[in-house]
């Protein structure tokens, strides 16, 4: 197990200076001006290029620049936004709204994915079985702004059982609706993948074996089945991350919250290439940590990988 | 078994005071399986049958004979769309396929004990092996706590033949071999002390010496707690052993049933008599037979072993003219093992293996799994460079060819057959295609040559051209055997290697593929290298034969001496294995 | 068929509990007899013939075809032009004859918006599809099939772009983006990030393929190993690959929709559905259905991608084909 962790973060090392390079490389190497180029359209004061300048050492070689742009990273040494607060200041007060955000579409997606997907699957093709496969077909294939607009429409504005945007505190209450919205696809894919799971574990050998044990079908599918499917449903959970943070961008966009989402939101829109550029670096590196931690879980769940050399 | 001694006194006191006692009986017994476009197959058509307490009763066919799903209907565990479609199961005298789901939970692991097939998928990945056992004690209210479930499981470990059971109850599935989890599954199933145990196939996914020791271990483990079993097997040899009475399944129906010693001694039904004929383990019995006493044998042996013996004189023969043909002198092959951390372990697969195969002739290479014939048979088709030794073909030795042309003029020369029929021909290709391609491959003949050539190799292995346009998925396995033979012979080598050829076949297609092999070698004057782990193959084809363990030959010899007179534990061991090899044809 | 003629003669005295079944009720068959009358079916047939006979396949392709249709020739379908004409008299204004889904804000016809609009999805779709199969595979191939060093420098790379969720990777390549956007240019930005997905199923399923005995059979042949590769292992790798591909067109098209209704995707002067549902949200209390079709045309279109990827995969896989 030990080395199966050593091994895992050996592995990521290279991915993490990859996947920062790219970016980097993105925004700066490519041809044309990139203090220009972040701010599209617009142009910037000639006070706030030379600030970039220093901030991006865009007169030292490209190798020193991308180094010093990585230290800056992970110490949080993000510069400016637009109005001139510390970027790291702005994150600071964003995540914990997303993150209340988060918790609450990961709990809904994950309780309703999984019962849905169970009673899917040991219905296979039922009338729940094909009405919840329709219903997920549906939801991957609307995109989730739609879906956003849809919702604020007629639970907010019609019937008038929330609020259309969310306040400056952004408590609990307030974010059940934006966290249906931003769970909305993987809600879908949960119940498509624990369907399959659990229907191709129901045929599994052991299963049958539980059953001439002489166990009841209640433990058979709650110990020996549901416990199998599991696995691959809560480490898509976990690396479905990527999508949740994208989905957070537009989620809180919708409702106006004051998020690490809803602050990439207003920079796109505004046309903040470099807070745009530095949150996005920050996702890609959660995103990373989420899958690290996703593998060790996966290890936690499947014996089978935890005492393999 | 002895976890609870009252109450094991009291069963076996009871099977022996009711010894013609019914425990299971099977009446009418119908099993469907719904299918898409064609409403209910049947799948078993009326099975009759009764087993007695304390008596062990085996059911023979081969795949797709309803054998292992008149098993599972008995416990109301069909997979899938299967149904109980008529018919009654009566278990101690009540009515169990007239159950509902409850009742049916209640009477299974605690009255009817069941040991699946395939060790490797039976038990679940995710759960200790400890845990596994002690849910089944708690289920069926043979422990209380905690504590008093893990000694319990403890001891049905131990009892299964696992001694050191207290030290691996935390460990999972998969640290353990094939043949200690089929004991786990064995002790979980009679872990109750249950009335009938049904073991569908316990063994045939293990070897053979670890497949006698753990069906002696079940036997002695019955006997004493006077369980009736109910044996599931595909081995007629291996049933006669263990069975005292036999059931022969054809096509989802009863062809034959009664005393194991009467059947084999006189099998009545046409399909009775082919399964007899076929199966190896008896044959080689039936040869000794014919020696000693040549009146009673003839009406034993049919023409195949005649022919087969007849054969192996003339290959004798004409071995003179090629003697060491193929010259395997101290091959060696070690593989890297990557450990946790940056250690490595080297494995020698091949170690220091000698011997010479006479042109003309079958050198069979007898072995169990990990024994190292089949790196052997990568050696030999030089798909693996050796790590020493050196291995001539016909005086050549096959290190120094080099460069493309060299190459593949020996591939032209020896050529593969693999075990796995549902893996040896690509499921894209038609059959045409499939055998035709060594021949693109080499550029042989026009394309209409080629199309000539692939129908006189369908004449060869004796399948209907018009099977041409067809794709393997359309095949049975032996079929699919025949085309790679087929695709072998296309480039007319001289040599063929064929690693476990016939051993995932029925044995009635084993046999005819067998025969096939032999009438082509006759014909074509082919030097066979057949490896596999069934001795009592090998003494069907085989002029010599290696017997491997753990990378080395142990035994070397021809094959009357082999089975004669075995010199190495080994390979007594071995032979004592063979699935019949203690029947008994005596009258 | 009495039994006993089948028993041989000159024995009989078989004990009691000896029983023989009459031949006639399970008469013999010759041993592995080849059917011969059956229809040829090779994996391709098989599947065409479990799809040919859902009618999600039929309903789902024939959407696809209609909508690609659209795309092609939109003009056959309205003499509306979506962006001439436009009055701002009738902004937001509801159906009239001739117009019947109504007008946009700026004026402009909904139904013809509509129409046209298919274009941009269906080309990012597409084309992104394409590229990702095309990066993928190839990529996947050679590090399943060779392993090695080559299977290790392209899994770190696989992993390095899979580590970068495709939409913020096009996010991030977008805003820095110079010069004019198209439809083709935030299809090969997609693609840039969403190949890591088919490079690893296509690795698995070559690694699957590779070790199969009928590869082992063609290099014994002396069957070199790129045509190996070629001809057995891709051809038997490919089906997964496939149904991937199905279902992320749907997929892309979502994505376009997103980074266009964040203001990234293509420039407002092309028209895009997913364009118009971003200009429609600011009238959504108004004229809720100046979104709404739009809306769903895209998941119309979606679906019958995720649909026909749905089929494919039923037919294409071996665990339901036994069944």
């Amino acid at each position: 197990m030990l080395w199966f962790i050593g091994r895992r973060l050996l592995q990521m090392i290279p991915v993490f200076f990859g996947a920062t390079f790219l970016i980097y490389f993105m925004v700066f190497a490519l041809p044309g001006d990139p203090i220009l180029a972040l701010f599209g359209e617009k142009t910037p004061s000639p006070a706030v290029v030379e600030q970039l300048r220093a901030q991006y050492h865009l007169d030292q070689p490209f190798i020193v620049q991308y180094l010093l742009y990585l230290k800056s990273l992970v110490t949080f040494d993000l510069g400016n936004s637009f109005s001139g607060r510390p970027i790291a200041d702005v994150m600071a007060k964003a995540f914990p709204v997303t993150l209340r955000l988060a918790t609450l579409a990961v709990l809904f997606e994950a309780v309703a994915g999984i019962t849905v997907g169970l009673i899917s699957g040991l219905r296979k093709g039922k009338f729940f079985d094909s009405s919840a496969l329709v219903v997920s077909l549906l939801l991957i294939s609307i995109p989730t702004f739609v879906i956003g607009f849809v919702l604020q429409y007629v639970f907010a504005v019609q019937l008038g059982w929330t609020k259309a945007t969310v306040g400056p505190q952004a408590g609990w209450s307030e974010l059940v609706l934006p966290a249906i919205v931003l769970a909305s696809v993987s809600f879908a894919y949960i119940i498509r993948l624990t369907r399959t799971s659990i229907s191709e574990n129901m045929g599994a050998d052991y299963v049958r074996t539980a059953s001439s044990k002489g166990l009841t079908r209640g433990r058979v599918v709650r110990v020996h089945v549901l416990r199998n499917s599991l696995i691959p449903v809560v480490t898509f959970i976990g690396a479905d991350f990527g999508a949740l943070m994208v989905g957070a961008i537009v989620t809180e966009g919708i409702f106006n919250i004051p998020g690490v989402g809803g602050t990439v939101f207003q920079a796109i829109k505004q046309g903040q290439g470099p807070t745009v550029v530095s949150f996005v670096a920050v996702f890609v590196i959660i995103f990373m940590v989420a899958n690290l931690l996703v593998d060790l879980l996966y290890a936690v769940l499947d014996p089978r990988i935890r005492y393999a050399n | 078994m002895s976890i609870d001694t009252q109450a094991n006194v009291g069963t076996a006191s009871a099977a022996t005071a009711d010894q013609r006692k019914p425990m299971l009986e099977v009446r009418d017994l119908q099993v469907g399986f719904t299918t898409q476009d064609k409403g209910i197959v049947p799948a078993v058509r009326g099975v009759n049958f009764t087993l007695n307490a304390g008596e062990t009763l085996a059911i023979v066919g081969e795949s797709g004979s309803g054998k292992s799903t008149t098993a599972h209907a008995i416990i109301n565990l069909l997979p899938g769309t299967g149904k109980i479609t008529g018919g009654s199961v009566f278990f101690d005298g009540e009515e169990i396929s007239a159950m509902n789901a409850r009742q049916i939970e209640d009477v299974r692991g605690r009255l009817i004990g069941f040991v699946p097939q395939d060790p490797m998928s039976n038990l679940n990945p995710v759960w200790n092996i400890g845990f596994q056992v002690e849910e089944t004690l708690r289920a069926n209210g043979l422990a209380d706590s905690k504590t008093d479930a893990r000694q319990k499981a403890i001891k049905v470990l131990q009892e299964a033949g696992l001694s050191d059971a207290a030290s691996r109850l935390k460990q999972y599935p998969h640290q353990f071999s094939g043949g200690m989890r089929q004991r786990v599954l064995i002790g979980i199933g009679l872990s109750s002390q249950p009335k009938l145990l049904i073991a569908d196939e316990p063994t045939s996914a293990l070897d053979v010496t670890v497949q006698k020791v753990i069906l002696d271990h079940l036997a002695m483990l019955t006997r004493e707690t006077g369980t009736s079993v109910l044996f599931i097997t595909h081995d007629l040899g291996l049933a006669a052993e263990r069975a005292e009475k036999l059931v022969v399944m054809y096509q989802g129906k009863i062809v034959e049933s009664g005393r194991s010693k009467d059947i084999l001694a006189d099998p009545v039904h046409p399909y009775t008599r082919r399964l007899v004929a076929a199966a190896p383990s008896l044959a080689s019995k039936r040869m000794q037979i014919q020696k000693v006493e040549d009146a009673d044998a003839t009406e034993l042996t049919d023409a195949l072993d005649v022919t087969m013996i007849e054969r192996a004189e003339q290959r004798e023969e004409r071995a003179k003219s090629g003697r060491g043909y193929i010259t395997v002198s101290d091959v060696s092959k070690t593989y890297t093992i990557r450990r946790g951390g940056f250690k490595a372990d080297l494995f020698t697969a091949v170690d220091k293996v000698s011997f010479q195969i006479d042109k003309g002739t079958t050198m069979g290479i007898v072995g169990e799994s990990g024994s190292g014939k089949s790196t052997l048979a990568k050696l030999m088709l030089k798909l693996e460079p050796l790590s020493g030794g050196a291995i001539s073909v016909d005086g050549k030795d096959i290190d120094s060819i080099k460069g493309a042309k060299e190459l593949l003029a020996f591939r032209r020369k020896v050529q593969p057959v693999f075990q796995d029929p549902y893996g040896t021909l690509d499921p894209m290709y038609n059959i045409a295609n499939t055998i035709a391609e060594p021949l693109n491959t080499h550029k042989i003949g026009t394309s209409k040559q080629r199309r000539a050539r692939v129908r006189e190799l369908l004449d060869q292995v004796l399948m209907p051209q018009s099977t041409m346009n067809r794709y393997p998925g359309e095949l049975s396995g032996g079929q699919r055997q025949r085309i790679a033979i087929a695709r072998a012979l296309a480039l007319k080598p001289e040599i063929l290697v064929l690693d476990e050829a016939v051993s995932a076949l029925d044995v009635l297609v084993q046999g005819q593929v067998l025969n096939l092999l032999t009438e082509l070698q006759q014909e074509l004057g082919l030097t066979y290298m057949f490896i596999t782990h069934d001795l009592a193959v090998v003494r069907l084809v085989a002029d010599r034969v290696c017997v491997m363990q753990k990378g080395r030959i142990v035994e070397t010899a021809t094959t009357d001496e082999v089975f004669d007179n075995p010199k190495e534990l080994y390979t007594q061991e071995l032979l004592s294995a063979i699935p019949g090899a203690g029947f008994e044809f005596g009258r | 068929m009495p039994t006993d003629t089948v028993s041989p003669p000159g024995r009989g005295g078989r004990s009691p509990d000896h029983y023989v079944a009459p031949i006639e009720d399970t008469p013999l068959q010759a041993v592995d007899s080849v059917k011969v009358d059956a229809k040829v079916s090779s994996l391709w047939a098989d599947a065409w013939r479990a799809m040919r006979a859902r009618p999600l396949f039929w309903f789902s392709s024939v959407m696809i075809l209609f909508i690609a249709f659209v795309g092609i020739f939109p003009q056959l379908f309205t003499n509306e032009l979506p962006n001439d004409n436009c009055l701002l008299a009738n902004s937001n204004g509801g159906p009239t004859a001739g117009h019947p889904m109504g007008f946009t804000k700026q004026g402009c016809d909904v139904f013809a918006r509509v129409i046209y609009g298919a274009q941009a999805s269906l080309t990012v779709g597409v084309v992104a599809t394409v590229v990702v199969v095309l990066i993928g595979v190839v990529l996947g191939a050679v590090a399943g099939f060779y392993g090695g060093f080559s299977d290790g420098l392209i899994s770190r790379a696989t992993d390095i772009f899979f580590a970068i969720p495709f939409v913020l990777g096009a996010i991030v390549l977008l805003s820095v983006f110079q010069g004019p956007s198209n439809a083709i240019i935030v299809a090969l930005i997609l693609s840039l990030f969403g190949w890591p997905q088919t490079a690893r199923i296509t690795r698995g399923a070559v690694l699957e393929a590779r070790g199969a005995d009928y590869v082992t059979a063609s290099i014994a042949l002396g069957v070199t190993r790129f045509k190996v590769l070629l001809k057995h292992v891709l051809p038997n790798a490919i089906a997964p690959v496939i149904v991937v591909a199905t279902v992320s067109l749907g997929i892309f098209i979502v994505a376009e929709a997103t980074l266009s209704y964040l203001g990234v995707g293509l420039p407002p002067s092309v028209m895009s559905w997913g364009n118009d549902i971003a200009q429609a949200q600011v009238s959504i209390r108004t004229a809720p259905m100046t979104l709404f079709y739009p809306a769903a045309a895209l998941s119309l279109t979606v679906l019958s991608f995720l649909m026909l990827g749905d089929v494919v995969r039923d037919a294409l896989d071996p665990k339901e084909r036994a069944r």
